[in-house]
């Protein structure tokens, strides 16, 4: 698995149920960062060269590798536009989030 | 078995060979960070056995937010002077334990590195501990709320150094951080921006095979610091170089070499002016930012090996 999911997790209730000493497992996501955005990026795959400079410069790593074109990981992505202006091919646009 | 040659010239990662794993995802970095952008890539670069430590700033306070861990790696967070400490202590543990196949990293911001963690850093390179330390330089303490560091260059508004009618911000001009680690005849040290993110992967590339310390300075814009719009992370620090404000350079062997010697230099009110913690200069303050930065680069040109 090339990124961590979010996992299930259970507030304690107990003084028991929480970690002895401070460590923890690693990767364990308890929320999404999908929530931060106003506007995300949607890749035009027609026009995309598959560069990968967006892979590169992503700061949320979400951009994901694909055989002809790349993809976005939404439920990590913040949105901040990176990518849409880094793309050489102007191939990622910044579509404003409808909920 | 690694031959010198082999160990001169590593195999060359690119985005296409690099690894798809994430070791650093779903932290709670500003949207556009420039430090997560550094940190992702270098351990991209080092790979799974990597043994990271952070002091307390940014990455330490976006990444391990209990119960989340952002890190798929092995790290921990340090002491504020401490981390290069901290980290040689974690290099001779690893060793002491027999650990094969494994390379310690020390991220650090400019705060941890040139101010609080000067005199831990200097140590770790005077022992000669087998560790890379990278400082991402966002030119403030961001975590805390945009202090003045002793990275923060010349006419900078921060909260600690406002800018008014009788002060134009920050009024010291940035140290010279990469002569100072260089000056300690480290193996290798070098400068970066992630702005050349190839650049810059090569940069830590070279880094993982030395044994022994080696020190990288990457230029990481800072969007809610710095005011400026979050899609112009990389884009600002690529021009930063550009401007001459910041240099791409290498030391090694007792030599400073320059990466990169633009013939022009980019207008310098262009690039600030779009910043934020830079509107209030004047036509003074340019002047005064300009000429030390020619004088900067005379010397560099006079002294250190061209490209």
């Amino acid at each position: 698995m090339n990124r961590p999911v979010k996992q299930e997790y259970n507030r304690p209730t107990h003084i028991k149920d929480f970690p002895v000493g401070p460590q923890f497992d690693a990767g364990h996501l308890a929320d999404e960062n999908a929530g931060w955005r106003t506007f995300k990026p949607v890749v035009d795959a027609e026009k995309c060269i598959n560069c990968l400079i967006c892979y590169l410069v992503c700061p949320d790593g979400t951009i994901i590798k694909g055989e002809n074109h790349v993809s976005v990981a939404y439920d990590y992505c913040k949105g901040c536009g990176v990518c849409a202006n880094e793309c050489p091919k102007d191939a990622i646009s910044m579509v404003k989030e409808e909920r | 078995m690694n031959s010198p040659d082999t160990i001169l010239a590593p195999k060359r990662i690119t985005a296409k060979n690099m690894t798809e794993k994430e070791f650093f995802y779903g932290h709670k970095a500003c949207a556009g960070c420039g430090g997560s952008v550094a940190v992702r890539l270098a351990l991209k670069v080092t790979g799974e056995r990597t043994l990271a430590a952070f002091p307390a700033g940014c990455m330490a306070a976006v990444g391990f937010i209990y119960p989340q861990m952002a890190f798929q790696n092995n790290a921990i967070i340090t002491t504020f002077p401490g981390v290069a400490s901290m980290a040689s202590g974690i290099s001779v543990g690893a060793k002491a334990l027999g650990l094969k196949d494994y390379k310690t990293v020390a991220f650090a911001g400019d705060g941890g590195t040139a101010d609080i963690g000067l005199q831990a850093l200097s140590g770790m390179i005077d022992r000669g501990d087998d560790l890379m330390y990278i400082c991402y330089d966002n030119e403030a303490y961001m975590n805390t709320g945009i202090q003045k560091s002793g990275l923060t260059p010349y006419g900078t508004q921060t909260t600690t150094t406002p800018a008014g009618k009788n002060l134009p911000g920050t009024k010291t001009h940035k140290k010279n951080l990469f002569e100072i680690i260089a000056a300690h005849d480290i193996a290798y040290a070098a400068t970066a921006s992630i702005g050349y993110p190839q650049d810059y992967i090569n940069k830590v590339n070279k880094a993982k095979q030395i044994k022994g310390p080696s020190f990288i300075h990457v230029y990481a814009s800072c969007p809610t610091g710095w005011g400026t719009p979050t899609n112009t992370t990389i884009e600002i620090a690529k021009e930063v170089v550009d401007t001459g404000l910041f240099f791409l350079a290498e030391y090694e062997n007792g030599e400073f070499k320059l990466n990169k010697n633009p013939k022009e230099f980019k207008s310098i009110k262009n690039h600030l002016s779009k910043q934020g913690r830079f509107k209030h200069l004047t036509d003074n303050d340019y002047d005064i930012i300009t000429k030390q930065r020619d004088m900067k680069w005379e010397r560099m040109r006079k002294f250190w090996t061209l490209p």
